[in-house]
């Protein structure tokens, strides 16, 4: 066990765990902050994405000693009201259908738009094909981010 | 105007609130996961009043609507609600949606599967309703001294035009469950044994687009689903089980890993000891494991990684090679009857002038949620609380109340919304081990499937075989038709399915193989394989007789309904609602015209109540189709929630795409092969079709499900369009490792 301070949204938090704990867990387990999501634990599904500085980043294979002083947003912290473009968006195109993997989905579609605020449809489908949904809302995932980009283009 | 009996369920609408005597604060449980602003907070009722068990009314006219079925992401958490709002005839923005409880007394069928929540529902739903707004009507009759029929309601408002009179429901809720005034006797109100429905064309909320209710919650990461669940003092459980199918537990060195950092215990678990009166749901999963207790999630992967167990059994495990050849073996030889045989197949397909066969396969799938498997329990000596994702709450009850030897009324099941289903949740043994481990552990746990678990452990949609026969005559008129199917653990074929009734000498056989590799139902079981081979082999056989293939299907659809072959009785489906959507996907796509330079396939199926034809175009990059585009024609009735509705026909389109042309399950000495989804391929963003156009018949017949039936012929219209493209048929999945096609 070893002891670490994280910034996560904005807030500081004091946790003592076993250093290889994957931040996913330390979020989900120790931080009861359940928004980001287990679906794979080796990178592959995206549900587990996080920002890291303004990185989307595979919190399941981020181990919590590798983290530092770097910030963390989660989807908890990724607007004060749930009112970030993406989310905004989102709801707009009534995107979900479990819902599960939607928080990564968020997280990774707005860390691309922070990068790139006006991606062609092209890299649009770049960035979120690490990104499975099993429901199959892609269609609509792609409307949203065009959707996204579009506001913040007119704000 | 329709009028319905108020029953449903085991009995009568009953009134909760005037049972006990005086107007009810009831939970507000709903607060629990979110913040609410102070606007919020000062909109909330200060009193509410249980009208029936569906709906509760607050002083101020907010409506709490609870809805009864488990949602899985076919989103009747929102629909259902909508259907009780629209005969309630409130404004749908001072709706409050909850998850009911399991309560078969008020609810019935509260099951996700089939596709048939919203169909079986349909009548309950609107009677809730109906009988909340008669039962205010009657209220405000008797406090305004006027005849009950000259009151008339809109948007949560009651009316007397010729008095001027009016009032919120809010302000008559209190009336209607007699609670009035403590002089007033509860009987007052009576619940009304008969209610009038509202016409099709007087809905104002049913049929308009409605956002998914959980939707701001899912986009801010609030606790939803049944991996969320965290309660005082719960320790985390996870599960170790044979590498193999067919091997069982023999031993292990628990000791090596009770000390590790976190761990609290590791034992073996019998899930169903002898004895156990298990239901229909307890078909999947394996029964004998080890669960690992401990404090968190890593701590257990961990224990979970060093443990060693010993595990035994026989030396005939299975592989993929063994069950395709055996599989292969059971349709060449004899079954013991038809299923159905109408004139004589084989005489007419030896006469015939063109004939033609084909095999058609696909292999073992997962279902893979994107939630893992997992369940919250809490057992104690007398009584047990468990949650999670569950398709089947009624059938777990009833199992743990055999395993637990626990009656029913001491056990509370909780249905959390669910990351996925797709028919695995409704195997709910994953439910039974959360509550053995609890009882074990003397804990309240929550039990959670690695991915590699979940993945691995069986429950899998079944490898299937099918051969299919067809004879022309001269004119090139389809004479004959025969179907045989097999499957792992499932005969495969729906006997009464077009084209029978369609054919003169038309055979349906059926067949299954016995596999120690465990088989459920996968969204839309059989017909996610059967659609695809019969559609696939249809075009083949209009290809033959030289006819384009929309009016090859036409001309056997007018058969089946001008002159039916055999029983038309016996026909599973109704041919001109399914001739229907071949119509309209046909102008839709603009079928008789140039196209847009790419491959296109059409396919039109029937199941789950529903009818569904598309047309796909695509072009190949190497051996991968990539879909420019899907139209899609619907026939499900009345359409609840249009918007909601499109993406039930997109997630259908994509998914069915996706596992036929990717995924795919193998075996080696009953070893999965794949494990995660760095080896199972699940179709992703840059695979999924770059446009899905759906339009729905608007026919105002009462409506069918739509979690199943778009997904079916998408793999017809897919192989169709992939002959195209390339010369070459395609006849098993996964589409992708087809050799001829590859390079």
């Amino acid at each position: 066990m070893a002891a670490f301070s994280l910034k996560i949204n904005g807030s500081q938090h004091e946790i003592d765990v076993d250093p290889t704990t994957p931040m996913l867990w330390v979020l989900r387990d120790h931080l009861q902050m359940v928004g980001t999501k287990y679906g794979c634990g080796i990178a592959q599904c995206g549900a587990c994405t996080v920002h890291l500085g303004d990185n989307a980043v595979r919190s399941c294979q981020l181990p919590v000693s590798s983290v530092g002083d770097q910030e963390i947003t989660t989807i908890e912290g990724l607007s004060e009201n749930g009112d970030h473009p993406v989310q905004e968006a989102w709801l707009e195109v009534d995107v979900p259908q479990c819902g599960y993997c939607q928080a990564g989905q968020i997280m990774t579609a707005s860390a691309l738009l922070k990068k790139n605020p006006n991606p062609s449809d092209e890299d649009i489908e770049k960035a979120m094909n690490g990104n499975i949904c099993r429901c199959g809302t892609y269609t609509r995932i792609k409307k949203a981010v065009k959707m996204a980009a579009n506001t913040n283009q007119n704000s | 105007m329709t009028l319905v009996k108020t029953k449903i369920g085991r009995r009568s609408f009953i009134r909760t609130s005037a049972l006990a005597g005086g107007g009810m604060m009831v939970g507000f449980s709903w607060l629990a996961s979110c913040k609410m602003t102070p606007e919020e907070v000062n909109s909330l009722p200060k009193e509410w009043f249980d009208i029936n068990g569906f709906l509760k009314i607050g002083d101020n006219g907010m409506v709490t609507i609870m809805s009864p079925n488990p949602e899985i992401g076919q989103n009747v958490k929102t629909a259902m609600p909508m259907i009780v709002a629209d005969e309630l005839d409130v404004d749908w923005k001072n709706v409050i949606v909850e998850q009911a409880p399991l309560n078969l007394d008020v609810f019935q069928r509260q099951l996700a599967g089939g596709s048939q929540s919203i169909r079986a529902g349909w009548e309950g739903l609107r009677m809730a309703g109906a009988t909340a707004r008669k039962m205010l009507k009657q209220a405000a009759a008797k406090a305004w001294e006027v005849p009950e029929e000259e009151i008339t309601t809109s948007n949560g408002m009651l009316y007397h035009e010729a008095s001027n009179k009016s009032a919120g429901y809010g302000e008559l809720a209190s009336a209607a469950v007699g609670v009035s005034s403590p002089d007033d006797p509860p009987e007052n109100i009576e619940v009304p044994e008969e209610v009038e429905l509202k016409g099709i064309k007087d809905f104002t909320i049913i049929g308009t687009d409605r956002l998914n209710v959980d939707g701001p919650k899912i986009v801010t990461g609030k606790p939803l689903f049944g991996i969320d669940v965290q309660e005082e003092g719960m320790l985390t459980a996870m599960i170790v089980h044979p590498p193999a199918f067919g091997l069982s537990y023999k031993s292990m060195d628990a000791e090596s890993v009770k000390s590790m950092p976190g761990i609290k215990d590791v034992f073996p678990v019998d899930v169903y000891p002898e004895g156990v009166e298990k239901q229909w749901s307890d078909g999947g999963g394996i029964a004998q494991l080890v669960a690992i207790v401990g404090e968190s999630t890593w701590q257990c992967m961990q224990a979970k990684k060093a443990l060693k167990v010993e595990w035994e059994g026989p030396s005939d495990l299975e592989s993929t090679s063994s069950y395709e050849d055996d599989l292969a073996k059971l349709l060449d030889a004899p079954v013991e009857a038809p299923a159905r045989s109408d004139g004589d197949f084989n005489q007419a397909f030896k006469s015939a002038a063109k004939v033609i066969e084909r095999t058609y396969s696909a292999p073992f799938l997962a279902h893979n949620t994107m939630e893992p498997m997992n369940f919250y329990a809490h057992v104690t000596a007398d009584k047990a609380e468990v949650k999670g994702p569950i398709q089947t709450p009624e059938f777990l009850e009833k199992t743990l109340s055999s395993v637990l030897d626990m009656s029913i009324d001491n056990i509370d099941v909780g249905m959390t919304r669910m990351g996925g289903g797709f028919g695995r949740r409704l195997y709910g043994h994953f439910g039974v081990e959360a509550a053995v481990i609890s009882k074990k552990a003397q804990a309240p746990i929550k039990l959670v499937y690695s991915r590699e678990d979940d993945m691995t452990q069986g429950t899998y949609r079944p490898a299937y075989k099918v051969k299919f026969k067809a004879g022309l005559d001269k004119d090139n008129n389809l004479i004959a038709w025969s179907v045989k199917g097999a499957g792992t653990n499932d005969d495969l074929v729906f006997e009464n399915r077009f084209p029978a009734g369609a054919v003169d000498n038309y055979l349906a056989e059926k067949t299954s193989l016995q596999t120690k590799i465990t088989t459920g139902a996968w969204r839309a079981p059989r017909s996610n394989f059967m659609a695809g081979a019969e559609q696939s082999f249809m075009d083949e056989v209009a290809e033959l007789a030289g006819k384009d293939p929309i009016d090859f299907r036409l001309e056997l659809f007018d058969r089946a309904i001008n002159d039916p072959v055999g029983n038309p009785e016996q026909n599973d489906y109704d041919p001109e609602r399914y001739a229907g959507v071949l119509k309209l996907v046909k102008e839709k796509a603009k079928w008789d015209g140039s196209g847009n330079g790419k491959a296109r396939g059409v396919s039109a199926y029937y199941c789950h109540n529903s009818y569904v034809a598309q047309v796909l175009d695509l072009s190949m990059e190497g051996n991968k189709p990539m879909v420019d585009k899907v139209v899609c024609a619907v026939d499900c009735g009345i359409v609840i929630n249009p918007i909601s509705a499109k993406n039930q026909i997109e997630g259908g389109i994509i998914d069915g795409i996706g596992h036929a042309t990717y995924s795919q399950m193998t075996f080696e000495d009953g070893v999965p092969q794949q494990q995660n989804f760095d080896s199972y391929h699940l179709i992703r963003n840059i695979e999924a079709p770059k446009q899905i156009e759906s339009y729905f018949v608007d026919n105002g017949i009462d409506p069918t499900g739509l979690g199943e039936p778009s997904l079916p012929p998408v793999i017809g219209a897919l192989a169709n369009a992939m002959y195209k493209a390339t010369g070459k048929r395609v006849y098993n999945q996964p589409f992708i490792l087809e050799k001829e096609i590859v390079g």
